[in-house]
């Protein structure tokens, strides 16, 4: 069996405020193979950007802290070796793609030299005319003018600057890109041409991708498998096909859906989930969606585990438990 | 709720005609709001969709008059409140209120959720006693949705959804006619997102609001809206009923804004198939003929050089485009 790319088991990860613990990811399991896609759903303040941090090691220090679990990525346990090799990964093996564009570049260094930068950090043996010749290919690579490259980012808009930073990411050709909300804060139109950008570059170069999103409908364009988390935890995990056109939905990913208004359908009034996500400082048992949960049951306060309501399709909830025999 | 023959009878509340500001700038006027004319009948919800930089928030601060405009009436009620002096704009104001976007900067940080509510109450001497005012607020913070219990809390306490409460509770609290909502739910998660909406569209069922509702989001668009004007840098290029506008787009920005959506299914079309190239162009001074032109695959000679009027192609569906000319 050959090794996956990322493997994350029981990850726990706190921060510590000044007068709270926040429990911000519980015991998530996730993985992914080579040049595979996977979305990871969610609200606000489920722990989807946390995790990506971690997986890099890039949890704020002192106050982010793994309190279990095991990262491997490529092979390296992330969490135990030595900061000069997780300097080496970062960029190489693993690079990140930030939510806004706006704030992500260094605004007093040309968009040349912010693509060169990485590139000359893990490529020590090229030669000057060698690195400029590859941040020029990577500037058209993602559709921008090479002669752009003396520019400062405010001369760019929104959209060119997310190819950047795109740019920057892909440039050492990673084998996994993390990407955090990439087009969140871009318009329809643009959106879509980065995401087909994306999809594309990804497909050339062989990359895995773990795109970050609550955009349901992103997902459903772009990813192969899915997860869906909700306060610090995956509640429910498959491929697309399973999630958007199968029979089995865990109820807050049911809810999700009924909450989005539908460009294709006709309704008068959206279903609303109820209620607020859980203090996330607050330790608790049992699943955390209970106290909005329509289908509310008796065994709900208990530990929930991950049931495999078909094959590869994974949903944290009681209601599937098949031992008890009430699976729907 | 209003029938539609009632409807189609009725004044309109706000009729906006020829609207028009401009800005200046070291580079030349940007043109934000160009010629724009709508109307907006009690009970029902204009939608405003266009991407950022368009214009849709401008529009919507002049329609209130928060902005001075360049040219242009806005009619309510048949009177243009453009040429009310400061007593008759302060006597108009309570009848038009505005949602604002961001429900993290829009409320005082150092008022408790009551004060705030209470505000502008107290602006325009609503209530006679302590005691009114205190009922006029929970009575407020009951149609919204929030409990009482948070009537002495401060907005740091609370989500962005609640957050957003406030900001409607504010804004209802002298029974306005017509609500200008800026973007109200684009910074909240699609299941406070579907609360929201559905509180809007309870209220306008309830107390005959009449909505200028402006997003960035088809989908919500669709969902809230009867009317919708598409804008393209300051022009509103394509105008109708929100049934007709989704199933028939006429203009090549606005199928190819529909066409730019994902959508949250696996059979849907997907979205590389009709991809629009190119970034709006720059609202500074801009040369007449269609906005869109650069970025358009049906652009054709006749698109450059004179402005495109938008022209009624079927009943109540308006597209400023040379190929229905």
């Amino acid at each position: 069996m050959s090794q996956r790319l990322l493997e994350i088991h029981n990850l726990s990860i706190e921060y510590h405020a000044e007068d709270a613990i926040v429990y911000a990811v519980n015991g998530l399991d996730v993985s992914l193979d080579y040049g595979e896609t996977l979305g990871l759903v969610g609200e606000t303040g489920a722990g989807k950007t946390t995790t990506a941090l971690s997986s890099m090691r890039l949890l704020p220090d002192g106050i982010g802290k793994v309190s279990s679990g095991t990262i491997l990525l490529d092979g390296v346990d992330v969490m135990k070796c030595s900061d000069a090799k997780i300097r080496e990964m970062r960029g190489n093996v693993v690079s990140m793609i930030s939510q806004d564009p706006m704030t992500s570049l260094n605004p007093v260094m040309t968009v040349g030299d912010q693509i060169l930068e990485v590139l000359r950090i893990h490529n020590k043996g090229l030669s000057k005319a060698e690195l400029n010749l590859a941040v020029d290919a990577m500037m058209e690579m993602v559709g921008i003018p090479a002669y752009r490259k003396n520019e400062y980012p405010h001369q760019f808009s929104g959209g060119m600057k997310q190819r950047i930073v795109i740019a920057i990411a892909l440039v050492c050709e990673p084998k996994l890109i993390l990407a955090d909300e990439p087009t969140t804060a871009l318009d329809v139109t643009i959106q879509a041409q980065m995401l087909a950008m994306i999809s594309e570059l990804k497909k050339r170069l062989n990359t895995a991708m773990i795109l970050i999103t609550h955009d349901l409908g992103v997902v459903a364009q772009t990813c192969e498998k899915v997860a869906v988390m909700y306060a610090g935890e995956i509640i429910e995990q498959g491929t697309a096909a399973t999630i958007f056109e199968g029979r089995y939905w865990h109820p807050y990913t049911r809810g999700l859906f009924g909450a989005i208004p539908k460009l294709d359908e006709e309704s008068d009034r959206l279903e609303a989930i109820d209620g607020l996500m859980p203090d996330p400082t607050e330790k608790m048992v049992g699943c955390r969606f209970a106290a909005r949960c329509k289908s509310r049951g008796s065994h709900c306060g208990q530990a929930q585990s991950m049931w495999e309501v078909e094959p590869g399709h994974l949903i944290r909830c009681c209601l599937f438990d098949v031992e008890r025999g009430n699976a729907q | 709720m209003i029938t539609t023959q009632e409807q189609s009878v009725a004044k309109p509340l706000i009729e906006v005609k020829g609207l028009k500001k401009y800005f200046k700038t070291p580079k030349g006027m940007l043109h934000a709001v160009d010629n724009v004319n709508f109307c907006i009948r009690r009970g029902t919800t204009l939608g405003v969709v266009g991407e950022s930089g368009c214009g849709k928030t401008t529009l919507g601060r002049i329609i209130l008059r928060l902005l001075d405009v360049t040219a242009g009436e806005v009619l309510f009620n048949g009177e243009n409140i453009l040429n009310y002096n400061n007593k008759q704009m302060h006597e108009m104001r309570p009848r038009m209120q505005l949602i604002f976007q961001d429900p993290y900067s829009s409320v005082d940080p150092r008022k408790s959720v009551e004060e705030i509510i209470s505000e502008p109450l107290k602006i325009y001497k609503a209530c006679k006693n302590a005691n009114e005012y205190q009922e006029q607020v929970n009575m407020l913070m009951s149609t919204v949705g929030l409990a009482e219990r948070y009537a002495q809390s401060y907005p740091h306490e609370l989500d962005g959804g609640r957050r957003q409460r406030i900001g409607i509770a504010r804004a209802l609290a002298l029974n306005p006619d017509f609500l200008v909502c800026d973007e109200p739910v684009s910074a909240l998660d699609v299941s406070i997102q579907a609360q929201i909406l559905n509180l809007l569209m309870d209220l306008q069922q309830k107390e005959g609001l009449a909505y200028m509702f402006i997003t960035h989001d088809l989908s919500v668009v669709k969902h809230i809206s009867h009317e919708i004007a598409v804008m393209y840098l300051g022009q509103c290029i394509e105008y109708s009923a929100t049934k007709e506008l989704f199933n028939s787009p006429m203009h090549p920005y606005t199928q190819g804004l529909l066409a730019a959506v994902p959508i949250p299914s696996l059979t849907g079309k997907k979205m590389s198939q009709q991809l629009m190239m190119g970034e709006l162009s720059s609202p500074i001074e801009p040369k007449p003929g269609c906005r869109f032109a650069p970025r358009c695959p049906k652009v054709r000679d006749c698109c450059k050089g004179q402005d495109i009027p938008l022209i009624e192609i079927a009943e109540g569906h308006f597209v400023a485009c040379t190929l229905f000319s």
